[in-house]
Parts: structure tokens; sequence; C-alpha cells
């Protein structure tokens, strides 16, 4: 039978304020556990939580982008359960009026075409504190300074059909938070996290399968994998006539699969009500209008203007345009090179193929945009011939400082004196008098690939410094001469 | 509506609230009948009625997104039953 697959994300965003959603404490990442949990965040006895403004723009700077219905009244609930790293015993959220209503992205499919994936809401809560599970004496260690950091859910429909599907609508959302700056989507920090709703069905069926949750996914790669592993796992459940469990589940990279993480038997029931403790937040058309205006460039449509205006194929606007610190170094080699193709060119080639060997983003390249762009002006002056450039590119990457510098250091100039790349090929011709002949004595489709060893040995007695193109006329002139 | 002995059971255990077995028929009593209550509320029409959140008529003010917490953490552990490297330390909780 074939099966297909049925996944939706609730993504949780840190939004990158400086102080809690709900206290003064600070948000910063790495320091000392518990010194910024204040007696709100600890849930002493008559706190009272006030809201941070900044949450709120930053969450409707989110459902504008997504052209959401944006939430004029939303109220928080507070949702119950007890774990020590909730010092409240409830985690204030919203439940029935979010503050981003209904949206919707656009992902890009690798056959090129687009999907809509459908945003059912994305609303504001708190997140919790982390539990160190290391011994302290068969005790556990918990650390509050997380306890209350804003966080915006954003949950998916159950629109997405394969792993890559959800990864692309994932990047996406990554891409949206990161370009507004709301969230520095720093997934290995757990600025981003990820659960998956995954379930399958016979392909055609209209009813969807039972499906199980897994938590917590920290990586792009791992959400892939782990809703492959349980996507092959409920399959082989159901082809042995089995049913699949409605669970919570945790992926387990090591081994990569997902394991059943707490029985049912005590299902959770939240007990959502309305938080006393907060009055309903409400904003007005001009508030959600002046955040309208503020809005940067948005992924989608830098990808647009980038096709228009540099003349890129979609796929390189896409790629070029997927992060903003990836959009942003590309538009300054350009703007230094002055050419925006070749500058994709080297961004897309070159660079990322360091990058990637390297492990590093696009932020830790050791190459500045504006030494790239240099080199490529280098280039199309005829400074130095292409291949030359690699070199230069490479001794960038190790740190050996400008292009300029190292054509100049190195003497890596390209000899374009038509006086110099005669004698040379003059030296050549003398030398191999067989291959002349054997030239000499071909039509013109074989001299079009005998022509390459003469190339071949004019540059590499020049120390590939000649430029190629007059190398090729010098050379047809003296040979057919 | 009604609500069984194993309901009440179930609503202590998530609410963390212990209820003896002496006590558990008088408290199951005791929630059905505002139970009734609620069914009774149940039966008004409130169409057009906008759910009420808080009693209060007002609006939430906002706070500004400043840091004006200083580190406590010294005070705040002086009444923690146990702590260790500045962790709060609690019974051994594994999922």
């Amino acid at each position: 039978m074939e099966w297909e697959a049925v996944i939706g994300l609730e993504i949780h965003t840190q939004l990158s304020t400086k102080s809690k959603i709900f206290s003064g404490s600070s948000t910063a990442f790495g320091a000392e556990p518990n010194t910024q949990a204040c007696a709100v965040d600890l849930a002493m006895p008559g706190m009272l939580p006030v809201l941070n403004e900044e949450a709120v723009r930053m969450a409707v700077m989110f459902g504008l982008a997504i052209e959401a219905e944006i939430g004029k009244r939303s109220v928080f609930d507070r949702k119950n359960y007890f774990y020590p790293d909730l010092p409240k015993g409830y985690q204030t959220s919203q439940f029935e009026f979010p503050i981003v209503g209904r949206g919707h992205v656009e992902i890009q499919l690798e056959d090129g075409t687009n999907k809509q994936i459908g945003v059912t809401r994305a609303h504001l809560e708190e997140d919790a504190g982390k539990s160190l599970h290391e011994d302290f004496h068969g005790m556990t260690g918990i650390d509050l300074n997380r306890a209350g950091t804003p966080l915006l859910e954003i949950v998916s429909e159950p629109d997405m059909r394969s792993a890559k599907e959800a990864v692309a609508y994932l990047r996406k959302i990554h891409s949206i938070v990161t370009y507004l700056g709301i969230c520095d989507g720093n997934m290995a920090e757990g600025s981003m996290r990820c659960d998956c709703n995954v379930s399958v069905r016979p392909k055609g069926q209209k009813e969807f399968g039972t499906r199980t949750e897994i938590k917590n996914v920290n990586s792009f790669r791992f959400v892939e994998r782990a809703i492959n592993s349980e996507i092959q796992r409920q399959i082989e459940i159901l082809e042995d006539g089995g049913r699949v469990i409605q669970e919570t589940r945790l992926y387990d990279a090591d081994k990569n699969e997902t394991r059943s993480m707490r029985s049912k038997e005590f299902a959770n029931d939240y007990r959502y009500f309305p938080c006393p403790d907060l009055l309903p937040v409400v904003i007005g058309d001009d508030y959600i209008e002046a955040i309208r205006q503020s809005l940067p460039e948005l992924p989608e449509q830098k990808r647009q203007r980038f096709s228009e205006q540099y003349g890129l194929s979609d796929y390189d606007a896409s790629v070029l345009s997927a992060s903003r610190a990836m959009a942003d170094y590309f538009e300054r080699v350009a703007e230094v090179a002055g050419d925006a193709k070749l500058a994709a060119n080297w961004v897309m080639v070159e660079l990322s193929r360091l990058l990637n060997q390297n492990n590093l983003e696009i932020e830790q390249s050791p190459i500045p945009a504006e030494h790239l762009g240099q080199l490529i002006q280098r280039i199309r002056d005829n400074t130095i011939s292409g291949k030359i450039a690699k070199q230069v590119f490479e001794d960038m990457w190790n740190g050996e400082g400008s292009p300029d510098h190292i054509i100049e250091t190195k003497g890596l100039k390209q000899v374009t004196d038509t006086g110099a790349i005669e004698a040379v090929v003059d030296e050549i011709i003398a030398k191999n008098p067989a291959q002349v002949e054997q030239y000499r004595a071909a039509d013109e489709d074989r001299r079009k690939k005998l022509i390459g060893f003469f190339v071949g040995q004019t540059m590499k007695a020049s120390q590939g410094k000649a430029n190629p193109q007059q190398v090729n006329e010098v050379l047809k002139k003296k040979l057919e001469g | 509506m009604s609500i069984e002995r194993g309901d009440v059971e179930k609503i202590a255990y998530l609410a963390r609230i212990q209820i003896t077995d002496a006590q558990l028929d008088k408290v199951t009593e005791d929630l059905s009948r505002i139970l009734s209550l609620v069914d009774q509320m149940q039966e008004v029409s409130t169409e057009g009625v906008e759910p009420m959140s808080n009693p209060l008529d007002m609006v939430q003010r906002l706070r500004a997104d400043q840091v004006t917490e200083e580190n406590q953490r010294e005070r705040f552990q002086a009444i923690a039953p146990a702590t260790e490297a500045g962790l709060y330390l609690v019974p051994k909780v594994i999922e």
C-alpha cells in the first residue's frame, strides 16, 4: 500500500527582548544559574506579571509578515501542569484568543513549484526553566534563568506531506523571524525549538491517521531525520496490522529513532482558564498600521527584487535571499564588484563550498564582503584571470589579506602585454613541432580540440598569469599563420 | 451534570491536592452540586455577549522592555530547602 504522511509543526521562537515577558529580569543567554530569575519568575507569593510591550510588538510584526489576522483583543490563560522548572504550577499562555490568528507562508519545493502552508495561529507565552538531571545526590538541579523568556509559539496547519516540506517550512519561518529581527534563530542555543506532529494514512484517504508528537527537535537536520524515522515506524506498525498510539515521543539522534516519552495513562488535562492577573490586551488599528509601515523587506520580497533588479534565476534569488545575513553579504559583494551575476556565482559556488566544508555560517565568513567584491573587480578589469582569482580566493580565506595585497605580494598580475605573450607562444610552438604538424593537418573541428594543448602549455609557462583570451588569439594567429 | 469519584480523584491528582477516602464522597457530592448550578447557567442565552476574561473592565497596561531587576540569588536561595552550584535542588524528576 502507498502511504502518505501528514505533518504539522509547532515552532517555539524565543523573542529577542532584553527583558522577560512579565518581569524586568534579563533574558541574556549564558548567565550563571538563577542570577536572572527574580521574584516574579520564581512565583513568589503576591507577585504580579506586567506584560512587556516589545513582546507584543514583535508578535504583531510576525502576524503581519505572514498576512495573518491580528487579534485586536487577546487574552492570557493559565495552562496548568506541575513540573519543577515551572514554579507557578502553570504556564501563562494564550488559548482561545491568541494575538496572531490565521495566516500563511509559501515554501519552495524541490521541483521548483511553490506550496502554501497555513499557519493556524501564533500565541505569546512564557518559557520554562531548565532541569539538569546530572547527579546532585539523587536530586534534580533547576535553573530558572530561562523561565519567563517570551516565546511566540507558531502553530501550523497539517499541510505538509513529507519531512522535506516540513524542513522547508521551518526554514521559511526561521528566515522570516530572523529578517524581522524578532528572534536570533539560534537553534543550538534553543532560541528556536520545534515539535513535530506526524501521522500517516493510505494515499487517497481523507481522514487523518492517529498522530504522535515528537518533542523539542533542535536542528533542521534532526527535524528531517526525526520525521522520516517516525513515518517509517508508523508505517511498519500499520502494515503489521497494529495501531498507532497517540502519544508524545522523543527523538534520539544517536540511534536515529523516536521513543515514547510519557504514557498517556495520566493524560494531562491542562485545565486552561483566563489568567486573573492579566487583563485583556487590546491593540488598535493605528498601532498595527504603524508596525506595518516599519516592517523590513521580507525574504519573499527580497527574492523577487533580486531576480528583477539583478536578473538572477529563481533558484539563485531564493538561495541568496534565504537569510538576511546572506542577502546583505551578497548585496555588498555585488555593489563593490559592480556585477551582480558574477557576485552571485562567487558567493554561491566558491564561498558556499568553503563555508560548508568548514561548517560555517555566512556571518562567520573569514572573507569580508568588500574583499570578495574587490576580487571580482580585479577579474573584470583583467588584472587577474578567473583561474588565478581562485588561488587568490584561497589565500583570502586563509587570512592573507585583501586581494590587491595578495596579487601584489605574490606577483599574480595577469600578463596582457601581447609582445610578452607572443614570446611565450613562439617558444611553445618551437618546442612542439609534431603537435604543430598535427594541428595544421586537422580540420576546423579537430583544431578546436587540439588547441587546448597549446593553451595549457602557454598558461603553464606563464604560471597562469597570461590572459587566456589573448593566448587563444595569439595561438590561432601563429598556428594558422 | 454529575461527576464520579474517579473524576474527583483524577482532578485532585492533577491539582496535587490530597483528598482522603473519607472526604471523597462529600467532595464528589459538593462538586456535583456546583456543576448542576453551572448547568442551570448554561441554559441562559448568551448570544451576542462577549466572553468576559476579567471582571475588571480595563485593558492590560504594558511595560517598557527594560531590565530593571538585579541579581538577588543569594537572598532567594537563603530560603530554599536545598541548593547547589547556584541551582535549586528538587526531588529527582525523570521523564
